[in-house]
């Protein structure tokens, strides 16, 4: 079980330019809104026409632009599941279901139809139509239509977009449980962080129509190896860099300071990040990598709290900082009663650095 | 009273005959327009919209310059020994022509409006564009082409300019109801032209109120609202 993918398309923003392989595993496929993640699903799945390049699956030639091979979406048995699930509204849910199964014959078709509903377990919606079904068992309806016919890889386009936060936790997990399942690659765009660390193992960063990053998740996010990787999988601490010598950089954008690393600076320029939870507070500034700082602005989430640090000075306005750092929201009143300026760390282990 | 009912049955033979061909012909062109995404779009879609603002004398100069004698079409139908000219054949060609424009903007506009993501969904899942078109295409458009339908109906039942120009008005055989009533009324006989008025109001009028009525019952079920309606009524 097997993809591999080499795709090129011009695109009226950027051109895409794609490549790389997989085998049965889950892949999420993280980028910003606009980044060419449902242009890239829709090209290995044979409804866009890429402008030249190769896609093989299970080593059948899809798609080669040099052979001048397309095979129609027909052809190429991929699943996809589209983003508001795209059921047939004027279908009840069996009908929905049996729709690729045209070649069977009725009886096949009857029992593969009541296969795939107990799998699922919406027998009992078999004679509803989409319009009347909550958007979880519509989820569950789209799997089953997909899945009726045997694909041999699923595309799935973003498929929590559009449902309510606490369904979303439940029907993540559904999708999980579903996935783990599957021998198959499967590949999951979303834009989510979470939601791509929560669903694969291996995450593909897409940053304007070319791959930034294909690694294994926890790699990738303690070490995203390029700029706008960093960015997408949420790292908001990111500067340039000079190197000092092998273990030591100077960070102009953060007050001139001097950073101490655990890992060898691989590049005479380039650029640091610290993710904002691997700041630490301390007592004094006589640790290594400790600076005093002042805050310059705050900003609330339900359960975490964002402090914006500026190192050395106090601040001259709330856009005057330096650094982000994330606290649990129990800690945020002693943090606040303290007289400025108080100590952080910046974890030396916690550093990595990154082309642009 | 000897009133001629021959407009009534020449208007209904020519309309339906009319509005069937223009249902083939305006539903595929419109489909395949609304996936044309050519450099010739707009042109192309403007030519087809033309017979709509033309007025109706030249759209049957056009038709009298291709079927006349001369005409390329009228040369060929000449090999049969048929003249179309001044025959009920060419009252139904101006109707047809007339009325196309309606059934392709408006079945144009119903494709338009398909989710493109159920489309792409039903190729992923193996079905081929000819059944996806029946099977899907034009059951969710279906309300905007019985719209489109109904429009063009109205349209070639009310023709009157072209088809006098290609079809003249021969009683028995090419005066349909709106020639009836131009000719009624510039003979004097008011009271003839009056009931053909009525009956042509009356016909007009109560197709377009069915199809008000049918196409609000369609987006209804559509929601499936009516669906739930029916369902909790058979539960309790």
């Amino acid at each position: 079980m097997s993809l591999e993918v080499d795709l090129r398309k011009k695109l009226a923003e950027f051109n895409l330019d794609i490549r790389f392989s997989c085998g049965e595993e889950i892949i999420s496929i993280l980028g910003a809104s606009g980044a060419g993640k449902s242009m890239l699903l829709k090209s290995i799945a044979g409804l866009v026409r890429p402008d030249e390049g190769r896609v093989v699956l299970n080593g059948r030639t899809i798609y080669d632009s040099a052979a001048n091979v397309f095979a129609t979406p027909q052809q190429r048995r991929i699943g996809f599941l589209f983003q508001n699930y795209a059921l047939f509204p004027h279908l009840t849910v069996a009908q929905n279901i049996a729709f690729g199964l045209g070649r069977l014959d009725k009886e096949a078709r009857r029992r593969r139809v009541m296969e795939m509903l107990e799998k699922f377990h919406i027998v009992e919606l078999k004679d509803r139509y989409p319009p009347q079904i909550s958007g979880g068992q519509q989820q569950r309806v789209a799997l089953a239509r997909t899945m009726a016919v045997d694909p041999e890889i699923l595309l799935l386009d973003e498929p929590f977009s559009a449902v309510d936060v606490y369904l979303k936790n439940q029907l993540q997990k559904e999708m999980f449980d579903f996935l783990k399942q599957f021998s198959g690659p499967a590949l999951f765009v979303t834009h989510d962080i979470d939601e791509a660390y929560r669903l694969s193992d291996r995450i593909l960063v897409l940053h304007r129509g070319k791959v930034e990053a294909m690694e294994d998740k926890a790699n990738l996010f303690r070490r995203p190896p390029t700029l706008a990787g960093a960015r997408i999988t949420g790292c908001r601490n990111l500067a340039a860099y000079t190197r000092l010598n092998e273990y030591e950089i100077e960070v102009e954008d953060w007050g001139n300071i001097r950073l101490h690393s655990e890992q060898a600076v691989p590049l005479e320029r380039g650029f640091v990040g610290i993710r904002s939870h691997h700041l630490y507070q301390i007592e004094t500034a006589d640790q290594v990598n400790g600076f005093p700082v002042w805050i310059a602005d705050t900003s609330d989430a339900p359960f975490r709290m964002t402090f914006y640090l500026k190192i050395g000075a106090p601040p001259a306005s709330p856009e005057d900082y330096h650094l982000c750092w994330e606290v649990a929201r129990p800690r945020r009143q002693a943090i606040l009663d303290r007289t400025p300026p108080f100590y952080v760390q910046l974890d030396p282990a916690a550093l990595f650095y990154m082309n642009d | 009273m000897n009133f001629d009912f021959s407009p009534a049955l020449i208007s209904i033979k020519v309309t339906l005959i009319a509005t069937a061909v223009v249902f083939c012909i305006g539903l595929a062109t419109a489909w395949r327009m609304a996936n044309y995404r050519g450099r010739w779009q707009g042109l192309l879609d403007s030519i087809l919209t033309l017979p709509l603002v033309l007025p109706p004398t030249v759209v049957g100069f056009g038709l009298l310059l291709l079927i006349g004698k001369r005409g390329p079409i009228g040369c060929f139908f000449r090999i049969f020994d048929v003249n179309i000219v001044f025959s009920w054949y060419a009252a139904v060609l101006a109707a047809t022509v007339v009325s196309f424009p309606l059934m392709y903007k408006t079945a144009k506009a119903a494709f338009e409006q398909v989710d493109a993501n159920i489309l792409d969904a039903a190729r992923t899942l193996g079905v081929s564009e000819w059944e996806l078109f029946w099977k899907i295409t034009v059951p969710l458009a279906w309300p905007g082409i019985a719209a489109a339908t109904t429009l063009s109906f109205a349209r070639s039942l009310g023709e009157f300019g072209a088809t006098l120009m290609v079809a003249g008005s021969i009683p028995g055989k090419t005066a349909t109801i709106p020639i009836a009533i131009y000719f009624a009324t510039s003979g004097g006989d008011m009271r003839s032209a009056l009931i053909w008025v009525i009956i042509i109001f009356a016909i007009s009028l109560s197709v377009m109120v069915a199809n008000n009525y049918w196409e609000r019952y369609q987006i209804a079920l559509r929601q499936g609202r009516l669906l739930n309606k029916s369902m909790k009524g058979s539960k309790g």
